[in-house]
């Protein structure tokens, strides 16, 4: 049961009643019911607010999987254009990962993205969301093509984690999360990566580091499902609300901690209410990152990626005498 | 600063403080072994061959001839999210470094195998499951980064449950740092060998642990992205009993070789006489 899909009912009804008077009194413009629709808009907006006001980390996982969230396809369409490249060339064509090359306002750009589906039958084809080894293994093959070529490369993170099965763990799974964060660390042109939804673990991180991490408002990322969190640590799955708060895994909490760079707001009550607008606020953002790294040499960008994650984590020492870094 | 030696005997010193028992039963064929014995045979069951858990300090002194010059030795992690479940993080912390005698999950170093001058990180399964946080990440960067630095090569034995918890995001995120200082040490064109140990999983596995050049795994060592609880639940079955082993990951293909751990620092140095021709050689001692 999804919190945010429960909440919303009684906005949702709301607004049917709204609809329905409105073109009521469209049909009988000799009726008003001007103050009747003033009346519930107001309770509305209020109801709005106090839905939306202030969500929690919990709320917020549960917006991240709204069965309604704009998915990497909504974006992507949004593209100048696109054009979708399959397969890792060694066992088949993941679905659950969408790749190709396009352009984003002019900018020509290599898209690499985490699809989960929207009704059952595509979460079937595209396991929603949830990546094998040869999608990454596609993702890979097009990182190094984005190199070649000198494309710079975008991407959307949306996975509730790697497909943990048993193809996965005989073809390899590890070692193919681990070469894409390895090669990202290292690929010699720009990237940015967006999390529009959910960033599950390391299965979202192979296509999650870049030069600029910029989250949706309600997105999510995460180094576990807070369910698996609160199974593994309190060993009582209950405690999944609690361990949402703990994770510090909310778009305010991760900018806070200097992991992710910007973030984009999205429309009250969410981005599945004004697809859009988040849209083309998301694509907006991408662009002027883009912008901003393209005029630096990549050898600058480089730098600056390796001394960004480099970076990451702090500790304490009892003394002085450590051996510092060759950085 | 104490000689590194010393360094190696006290740290035994404080893990015999921590099992006195004299005898441990084999989990594998059950035959009760004398502790002493065991350890001497590098706590492989005599019987039947079975690897148990290695700390860290005993695996180095079973791989480097003679000094190791530990870095980073005292680097301690911080609480970045206040964590708190059943305990907090600091107790817990505090619980694991009296258990294991480590201040951390891993010990990373400088030392000479066979005389050929090498960089080596051991992760301590006993301390908080060889769970990778910020601290962990920064002594394996330091690692790669030190080693490219030196001109050697790197060796890594991993023994981790996966990225660190209690650390949140930050701890994901060391898979990226590793991942970002091992690029050093591929420009430097030098070995990196990784030795995958019971247990090897999650975020270690999908990071550093699987970018090696060469991958030896310990026999019937457990080696997998996700636990095996997970995906049973996943699946809803039961899975066989050699999956995720070692022997899993050679017939699948993820690993080179398999190496008892009496054979390991032979094979080893075999390797990077090989590939590594102009290697610095310093005389053995003893
Ligand atoms: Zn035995």
């Amino acid at each position: 049961m999804n919190v945010i899909v429960e909440r919303e009912k009684g906005l949702l009804e709301l607004e049917q009643r709204i609809g329905d008077l409105k073109s009521l009194s469209e049909q009988h413009p000799e009726a008003s019911f001007t103050s009747e629709i003033r009346a519930l808009e107001e309770k509305c907006a209020s109801l709005q607010r106090e839905i939306f006001g202030n969500l929690t980390a919990w709320q917020k996982v549960h917006m991240a999987r709204h069965p309604m969230r704009p998915r990497a396809t909504a974006f992507i369409a949004a593209l100048d254009e696109f054009v979708e490249l399959h397969g890792d060339r060694a066992f088949r064509d993941d679905a659950a990962v969408i790749g190709g090359v396009g352009r984003l306002g002019g900018r020509r750009v290599m898209v690499l993205a985490q699809q989960k589906g929207r009704d059952t039958k595509e979460n079937v084809r595209r396991n929603f969301g949830m990546v094998h080894p040869e999608g990454y293994r596609k993702g890979l093959r097009l990182m190094r093509m984005a190199e070649k070529f000198a494309l710079p490369i975008i991407t959307y993170i949306d996975t509730s984690g790697a497909d943990p099965g048993i193809g996965a763990e005989e073809r390899g799974q590890s070692e193919a999360i681990a070469q894409c964060i390895l090669q990202l660390t290292k690929v010699r042109v720009p990237v940015v990566a967006s999390v529009i939804g959910e960033g599950g673990s390391g299965g979202a991180l192979a296509f999650g580091v870049g030069d600029r991490i910029i989250m949706l408002e309600h997105a999510i990322f995460s180094i576990a499902s807070p369910e698996g969190c609160a199974a593994i640590l309190w060993k009582d799955a209950s405690k999944a609300e609690e361990a949402a708060a703990r994770l510090k895994l909310t778009a305010g909490d991760l900018k806070g901690l200097g992991i992710i760079d910007e973030i984009v707001a999205e429309p009250v009550g969410g981005a599945h209410r004004d697809v859009e607008s988040t849209v083309a606020s998301l694509l907006r953002e991408q662009g002027r990152a883009l912008d901003a790294l393209g005029v630096l040499s990549i050898e600058r960008v480089l730098e600056e990626r390796y001394a960004k994650y480099r970076h990451i984590g702090s500790w304490q020492e009892e003394n002085e005498r450590m051996v510092r870094g060759a950085t | 600063m104490p000689s590194v030696t010393d360094w190696l005997r006290g740290r035994k010193r404080q893990l015999e403080r921590r099992e006195p028992g004299l005898w441990v039963k084999c989990p594998d064929c059950g035959e009760t072994l004398y502790r002493k014995d065991l350890e001497l045979n590098l706590l492989v069951c005599a019987r039947c061959g079975h690897h148990f858990r290695m700390p860290a300090v005993d695996r180095i002194a079973s791989l480097i001839d003679g000094e190791f010059h530990e870095i980073a030795a005292d680097l301690e992690p911080r609480d970045p999210l206040h964590w708190t479940d059943v305990k907090t993080y600091p107790q817990k912390l505090a619980a694991d470094r009296e258990k294991s005698g480590v201040i951390e999950a891993v010990v990373a170093g400088f030392g000479s195998m066979g005389g050929i001058d090498v960089g080596l990180a051991v992760m301590d399964f006993f301390f908080r499951g060889g769970t990778m946080g910020a601290v962990v990440g920064e002594k394996i960067a330091l690692l790669f980064e030190e080693s490219a630095c030196r001109g050697v090569p790197a060796i890594v034995c991993t023994a981790s449950g996966g990225a660190r918890m209690e650390e949140g995001l930050i701890a994901l995120m060391q898979m990226a740092k590793t991942s970002a200082a091992l690029t050093r040490l591929q420009a430097a064109r030098l070995p990196y060998i990784c030795v995958l140990t019971d247990p090897t999983t999650g975020g270690v596995s999908a990071s550093f642990a699987f970018d090696a050049d060469i991958i030896i795994a310990e026999p019937k060592a457990v080696i997998g992205f996700a636990g095996r609880r997970v995906i049973e639940q996943t699946i809803r079955q039961r899975l066989p009993d050699d999956f995720q082993t070692a022997e899993f990951l050679i017939e699948h293909g993820h690993a080179d070789l398999i190496v008892d751990r009496h054979q390991l620092k032979a094979q080893l140095i075999q390797l990077l006489e090989i590939i590594l021709p102009g290697a610095r050689r310093r005389e053995v001692l003893a």
